[in-house]
């Protein structure tokens, strides 16, 4: 190459280094911003509300008295509920995929399932739990005798289990998979059957990893916000059974932040929105954590 | 040996391989009945006037979804023209820095973002940018939504980059090629059949989200192409629909929900094709 | 491949080529994206949000003045509470809101905002009974169905106002506003008129600390509600009831008579001296045949009509609408079951825009 082309690529060189840095950057930048966002718009509610703004169960918006306790036990009710509901599933599926069925036709028809169930949309969820799902609880709930609303904590949290098990089945997959083959063969050898191999084999052994799985499923159902607004009931009292209607800390700022008047009003949805936003992102890292740990073991 | 104890172990090993099997083919179901559904109650309501016509005001008959199918597309564009460009370089800045402090916190903002809750994007969309612009707009909708498109991007990239060997890298280089060319003219085009993927899945993933959108892009009954106005998008659309008490808003509503879920299968189905048949072998 | 093939193609020299071709596609892309924003592409649109209350009428009149003058006024119902809000952002042209706003939110506005009534209505309540049956409501009744106090439709409460009515054992399930609302700022200002223990424990508001119930997005939602729950009872606004062929209960006003809510009593309601800037309440009205939980429902904007930029012209169609709507879009109101606005209505909403002005100067001659 000549002199000048070589000294364009070293520029371009430059260039090409600076834009790379610069995109990181951005990315960094963009979420220290995020964070200090949310809490800069939060600091009336905290300075005026500050710890009792977690126990206190009055949403009162005509008083100025504001207290996410209601939604705090809204999310952890259908976040718990939903969990419960899918681990059985998640782990089927994964068990099925990695023991029983590894190749051919219907393990892949299986995977194609299980990927588009991650891929529907929420608010496609929510309009069919409106009208398939809430109507089934409805006629339940008249045979049992409670109030029969139809919404509420419990049809959130079915719809929810059913939105979170891809993911939770994907990761118990993967670290299922992980399982190195030896020590299976050794149970084997020794004359194990299969559910023994997996029940106090593989599961105890992918034990940490299917609990990060468990912990990222957790943090997507935390932050899923239309498929519950359209099926929990909306209602900010505390909820006092399953079958009440509530409201998930998600679902309480779809529904008032248009309409949020005062500053209060809005620093209070806001510093909701800073709550949750916090704690998915110590789930997800944790979940993460563990994940990267049992890979690098594995 | 024990003949008792070998049976009961026997039972315990099938009824278990049977309880995975059913409990694994029920989590079908649920998919199963929805597109049933979708599909039992939206496909009659599809026609060419659904698809080209705007809707009719509160309680009429008849209109269709023209604008919130445009406008989902002029969202998705927005999205995309930002976060194409920066997660590619993001992710290639990964792929080529393994170790360091700024690899570090951008994997971890990465990881962050991805798990942000949507609704938590659209409060930061409302205070940056309707704010800043004074109303709603189908930028800020879009911004909200590329944000939540940079994740995946960054991530499918570094790792399609980093499964494409060395020796091409380092035989490019050989060859007295410039690092930045090597990597935007050898590396970049060997892995596009992985990035391709990840725009596309991250194209499907936002097509449907809402939240971000409720105070945002705030919706339209007009057909809308300005990006600096309010617009109308399918999952909105939906939203509203479904939670009104009209028949024919819910008929509507199942048809754009045909529609959505549609090109979001769509997406997906192509972003596979596209691995099996673009991967460049080494 | 790839590779090889690109790497002839810039042997052939075509680099340069190819850069212009990527900057032009580059550029075509932004500029047809950015052509339509461009101000002299743009017609002028008005932007409103608020209340759903009239969203029925805003949606047929807006639908039909844009077919009149080509002039595209996007309305979002919010709900009131958004449309005051965004109004005082100063995000949106309109708000929208069936509850006037108070001494305390005018302080917190940046400028002075005014009130165009521009229909009535009537919050009625509506109700989910096998064989539609028609209720009669005391005051006292709604407050404790409301309260809470009462838990099924069997009670001797609601057989004692309606003894000809077999009502079934079943429990009620209320339901209200989960967003901010001028209906329920209407419901709940008649309930707190007529009932001292709501006054102390809930009071009056756009959204309020409901003490039982279900919650649903605008009136819409909480229409659907009631309309799939077996039980349920709620306030909604009169038309969407009718649209969806939901049964209204008819309710005793101050003079003791039973109304059935309808275009004639809410107009009757209206029936007493209106105040310059029409911010009245007209629930729990004097009026002898007027149905008690009646209202004005009004569009607000700013009276300086020069902030933030805005041009004469927008401020100009904004003020054409207002006319408008309280004049030649009055005939809708009736088609939809709304009440029109009486004739001193009119009268001091032609005041209230005339009094609107772009940099000091008077828009409507």
């Amino acid at each position: 190459m000549g002199s000048a082309q070589r000294v364009s690529a070293q520029g371009g060189e430059g260039v090409f280094q600076k834009t790379l840095l610069l995109s990181a950057l951005a990315i960094v930048v963009l979420l220290a911003a995020i964070f200090l966002s949310l809490f800069l718009h939060s600091v009336p509610s905290l300075r005026d509300f500050g710890f009792s703004f977690l126990v206190n169960k009055t949403w009162n918006p005509v008083s100025r008295e504001f207290g996410a306790l209601s939604f705090l036990v809204g999310t952890l009710l259908t976040s718990c509920l939903s969990l419960i509901i899918c681990l059985p599933f998640s782990l089927a599926i994964s068990i099925f995929l990695g023991e029983y069925c590894i190749e051919g036709l219907l393990s892949s028809f299986l995977k194609n399932v299980t990927e588009l169930l991650a891929g529907i949309p929420s608010v496609i969820y929510g309009f069919w739990g409106l009208f398939v799902l809430v109507p089934v609880m409805r006629k339940l709930e008249m045979k049992l005798g409670v109030a029969p609303y139809g919404v509420g904590i419990i049809t959130a949290s079915l719809i929810l289990s059913v939105m979170i098990v891809p993911y939770a089945a994907s990761i118990a997959r993967e670290v299922i998979s992980l399982v190195p083959s030896d020590i299976k063969e050794a149970a084997y050898s020794l004359g194990a059957t299969k559910q023994e191999v997996i029940t106090r084999i593989i599961l105890p052994y992918a034990r940490s990893g299917i609990l990060a799985g468990i912990l990222l499923a957790l943090g997507r159902a935390l932050g899923e916000t239309m498929a519950v607004t359209m099926v929990i009931g909306n209602s900010n009292l505390l909820p006092q059974s399953i079958f009440s209607p509530g409201n998930t800390m998600a679902s309480v700022i779809a529904n008032e932040f248009t309409e949020a008047t005062g500053r209060i009003y809005l620093s209070s949805l806001i510093e909701i929105g800073l709550l949750l936003f916090l704690v998915t992102t110590v789930i997800n890292i944790i979940g993460k954590m563990i994940i990267s740990r049992v890979s690098v073991e594995a | 040996m024990d003949r008792e104890r070998i049976k009961m172990r026997v039972v315990k090993d099938r009824g278990f391989e049977v309880m995975v099997i059913l409990l694994s083919l029920f989590s079908m179901v649920p998919l199963v009945l929805i597109l049933f559904y979708i599909l039992r109650n939206g496909f009659s309501a599809i026609s060419w006037e659904f698809l080209t016509e705007l809707p009719r005001p509160v309680g009429e008959e008849g209109g269709g979804i023209a604008n919130a199918i445009v406008g989902s597309f002029l969202l998705v564009f927005v999205a995309s023209l930002p976060a194409i460009p920066i997660g590619i370089t993001a992710g290639v800045y990964l792929s080529e820095n393994q170790k360091g402090k700024l690899p570090y916190l951008l994997r971890l903002a990465v990881e962050v973002l991805q798990g942000t809750p949507s609704i938590v994007i659209g409060i930061i969309a409302y205070l940056w940018l309707v704010i800043a612009m004074g109303g709603f707009s189908a930028v800020s909708g879009g911004i909200a939504l590329g944000i939540m498109m940079l994740p995946v991007i960054v991530r499918t990239t570094e790792e399609t980059l980093r499964l494409i060997p060395d020796t091409l890298k380092e035989a490019s280089l050989a060859l007295g090629v410039p690092y930045y060319r090597t990597i935007v003219k050898v590396v970049i085009p060997a892995g596009l059949s992985g990035i391709t993927t990840g725009i596309l899945i991250s194209v499907a993933r936002i097509a449907g989200e809402t939240a971000p959108l409720l105070f945002t892009a705030f919706g339209n009954p007009f057909m809308n192409v300005n990006i600096i106005k309010p617009v109308n998008a399918l999952p909105l659309l939906i939203y509203n629909y479904a939670t009104s008490p009209y028949p024919e808003w819910h008929r509507i509503a199942w048809g754009a929900s045909c529609i959505l879920v549609g090109l979001v299968l769509l997406l997906n189905l192509v972003a596979r094709i596209i691995v099996g048949r673009w991967k460049v072998q080494f | 491949m790839v590779v090889t093939l690109r790497a002839r193609k810039l042997r052939r020299g075509g680099r340069i080529r190819w850069a212009m071709k990527s900057i032009f596609a580059v550029l075509s892309v932004i500029i047809s994206l950015l052509l339509p924003s461009l101000p002299w592409a743009r017609g002028v649109e008005l932007l409103g949000a608020g209340a759903t209350f009239p969203y029925p009428l805003y949606s047929k009149m807006f639908y039909e003045y844009w077919q009149l003058t080509g002039v595209k006024v996007n309305y979002q119902a919010i709900g009131s509470g958004g449309g005051i809000r965004q109004l005082v952002n100063m995000t949106v042209d309109f708000g929208g809101s069936d509850a006037f706003m108070s001494d305390e939110e005018f302080a917190k506005a940046p400028a002075k905002i005014l009130h165009i009534p521009t229909c009535l209505g009537a919050v009625v309540l509506s109700y989910n009974l096998p064989g539609d049956p028609k209720l009669k409501f005391t005051p006292e009744l709604v407050a404790s169905i409301f309260l809470g106090k009462i838990a099924r439709w069997s009670d001797e409460k609601i057989a004692k106002v309606n003894p000809e009515v077999n009502l079934p054992n079943i429990p009620i399930a209320v339901v209200h506003r989960s967003d901010g609302s001028g209906t329920t700022f209407v419901f709940t200002d008649y309930v707190s008129k007529v009932n001292p223990e709501w006054k102390s424990k809930v009071g009056r508001g756009k959204a309020v600390n409901w003490p039982v119930g279900l919650g649903a997005k605008g009136n819409p939602g909480v229409a659907g509600l009631i309309k799939q729950l077996p039980g349920a009872i709620g306030y909604i606004e009169l038309v969407y009831a009718l649209q969806n062929r939901m049964p209204v209960a008819s309710i005793r006003n101050k003079k003791a008579r039973f109304v059935q809510p309808g275009a004639a009593s809410t107009r009757s309601a209206a029936d007493i001296p209106l105040p310059g800037d029409t911010r009245i309440s007209l629930t729990d009205t004097d009026a002898p045949e007027g149905y008690p939980i009646s209202s004005f429902t009004w569009l607000l904007v700013y009276q300086e009509q020069a902030y933030k930029k805005r041009s004469m012209e927008k401020a100009r169609e904004l003020v054409k609408l207002l006319w408008w709507m309280t004049h030649e879009a009055q005939r809708y109101a009736g088609e939809l079951h709304y009440g029109g606005l009486p004739e001193e209505a009119v009268e001091k909403a032609e005041k209230v825009v005339r009094s609107i002005t772009y940099n000091g100067t008077l828009i409507h001659k």
